[in-house]
């Protein structure tokens, strides 16, 4: 049984000032397994983090249903843990208390929340950063604590909606490496939203390629190249010849968006 | 000079001192030099031996502690009622809907135009001059609250949302925490505010205070002493903000770090 089933799910925006609604999402339907690591790629404004906040539960579709486990998802929920492109840290908490945030909220002993903290702060390597506020970190490292806050609440499926986004190429490469070795020895149901392409394949098991708006789903590529991933596998003929298919995918849907014409050959 | 250009620290506290001594330089000017009548304006040396008689003989210390009382009497006593009220418009919109068309009708409401009434209602007692700072800060804090904690950051609600919160503790450990340096900032704005109002309820029907004792001096044409007690009011007023300013510094650190 899949883990998560999005049927026919659709986003429609009511108009602006009487203007036409306007279709963001066509109905998608996606079954996705249990420990699979789905990327979702699309050009901007394909409606791709809007799939995912209704799979948060943060957005209702206009039409369709979500399933986590065979429940309908209705509303936001630990289950489905969260980390967001802007820095979404709480700035009045410390690193560690940050993390604990969902444990807090189950109503957990403190005594019983520091082990799991302690834990989550070891696997995102920022041990020593435990006191420190938010607005001390890097942009990397708040990344990092989002994401040990939303693994902390041991969630159904960990949503990522271009976590990566606003970070600098080295620093973004560390950190696919990062969550991808926790996803290896963890294993977890992940979806993944991106525009990056090589940041698409490097993750996934499957690549979900989405068309510009309104967005339905392209491509669905299994992605089969072997675990654990160094970072040298994106240099690899494998690696290329995905990257070659899945920029011609993604190049012609960018295009539409941009309202560029292809060059004539 | 160069637009926005900084200018180094001990520049700007020669600058900024430089402008206080020029304005006393004038003031002793045309007064010492008998440009205008010192009927009407004392000088800075006749001013500070009409202050230091005032708190040695008169003993108008005991004014100025009934008078920082006052505001700060008043001042709790609004931010009491105000500030859980702010966030409720803040955080529930219906609450909003409710009361805001009515306090936004009532901060035009000028406070010194309820003296007459609140004397009627309270006597000329403490009490009195304690709603007269009340009435005049009260909905002004309120709305500032509430527009600040309904432009609470929408992402923090959403994250809180998917890590499990619910309605009730998205108000009390995302929306109160969030907005509490704001809050503060907020509060030590309108004290400000308070103490314009406490010397207007002192100038009418009391018989005690820093308003009182200027109602009183202006009968006597002692400007000296006005002219004292004005000042006396503005190193309060400064006093008062530096150490609200240091507190709310020490309370969030988390917002400077």
């Amino acid at each position: 049984m899949s883990k998560l089933l999005i049927e026919g799910v659709s986003r429609t925006f009511a108009g602006v000032r009487g203007g036409q609604p306007v279709k963001a999402l066509m109905p998608i339907d996606l079954a996705v397994a249990a420990n699979d690591f789905i990327t979702i790629l699309g050009p901007s404004g394909c409606g791709k983090s809007t799939l995912l906040r209704i799979v948060a539960g943060l957005e209702a579709p206009s039409e369709g249903r979500v399933l986590l486990d065979g429940k309908a998802v209705t509303r936001p929920g630990p289950d489905r843990g969260m980390v967001f492109q802007s820095y979404t840290l709480f700035p009045w908490l410390t690193v560690a208390e940050n993390i604990a945030f969902g444990l807090r909220e189950r109503g957990m002993a403190e005594k019983e929340r520091d082990g799991i903290v302690a834990s989550y702060v070891d696997l995102v390597g920022l041990k020593g950063f435990e006191n420190h506020w938010p607005k001390q970190l890097s942009g990397g490292m708040q990344q990092r604590t989002a994401i040990a806050r939303a693994l902390a609440n041991d969630p159904e499926i960990l949503l990522l909606d271009e976590p990566f986004g606003a970070l600098d190429n080295q620093t973004r490469g560390l950190m696919q490496e990062l969550l991808l070795g926790i996803w290896e020895r963890r294993k977890k149901t992940v979806l993944f939203v991106t525009h990056d392409i090589e940041e698409a394949i490097f993750m996934a098991s499957r690549v979900i390629v989405m068309t510009a708006r309104p967005g339905r789903i392209k491509s669905d590529v299994a992605i089969d190249l072997p675990h654990p991933r160094h970072y040298t596998l994106k240099t690899s003929p494998e690696f290329s010849a995905l990257k070659a298919r899945l920029t011609e995918d993604i190049r012609v849907e960018a295009m539409r968006t941009a309202q560029v014409k292809p060059a004539e050959p | 000079m160069r637009p926005l250009h900084p200018v180094s620290p001990s520049i700007r506290t020669v600058l900024g001192i430089s402008f206080f001594v020029l304005f006393v330089v004038f003031w002793a000017w045309i007064t010492l030099g008998g440009h205008v009548n010192r009927i009407f304006l004392a000088d800075p040396l006749s001013m500070l031996r009409d202050g230091w008689r005032l708190l040695v003989e008169d003993r108008f210390w005991l004014d100025i502690l009934i008078t920082i009382w006052r505001v700060f009497g008043g001042f709790v006593l609004a931010s009491v009622v105000a500030v859980p009220l702010g966030i409720a418009m803040g955080a529930w919109k219906p609450v909003e809907a409710f009361l805001e068309p009515f306090v936004s009708f009532a901060r035009y409401l000028p406070a010194s135009a309820f003296i007459p009434l609140l004397i009627l209602w309270a006597g000329i007692g403490e009490l009195e001059k304690l709603l007269v700072i009340f009435v005049g800060s009260v909905f002004q804090i309120i709305l500032i609250i509430a527009v600040k904690v309904g432009s609470t950051r929408r992402d923090l609600v959403e994250a809180a949302y998917t890590l499990g919160s619910t309605n009730n503790s998205i108000v009390k450990r995302v929306i109160m925490p969030a907005n509490a340096p704001e809050i503060a900032e907020t509060l030590r704005l309108v004290l400000g505010w308070a103490w314009t109002y406490v010397i207007v309820a002192e100038l009418i029907g009391s018989s005690s205070g820093i308003g009182y004792m200027i109602i009183n001096s202006q009968s006597r044409l002692a400007t000296g002493q006005i002219i004292f007690g004005i000042i006396v009011i503005g190193l309060i007023g400064l006093l008062s903000d530096f150490a609200f300013k240091a507190f709310n510094r020490w309370l969030f650190p988390w917002s400077l770090a």
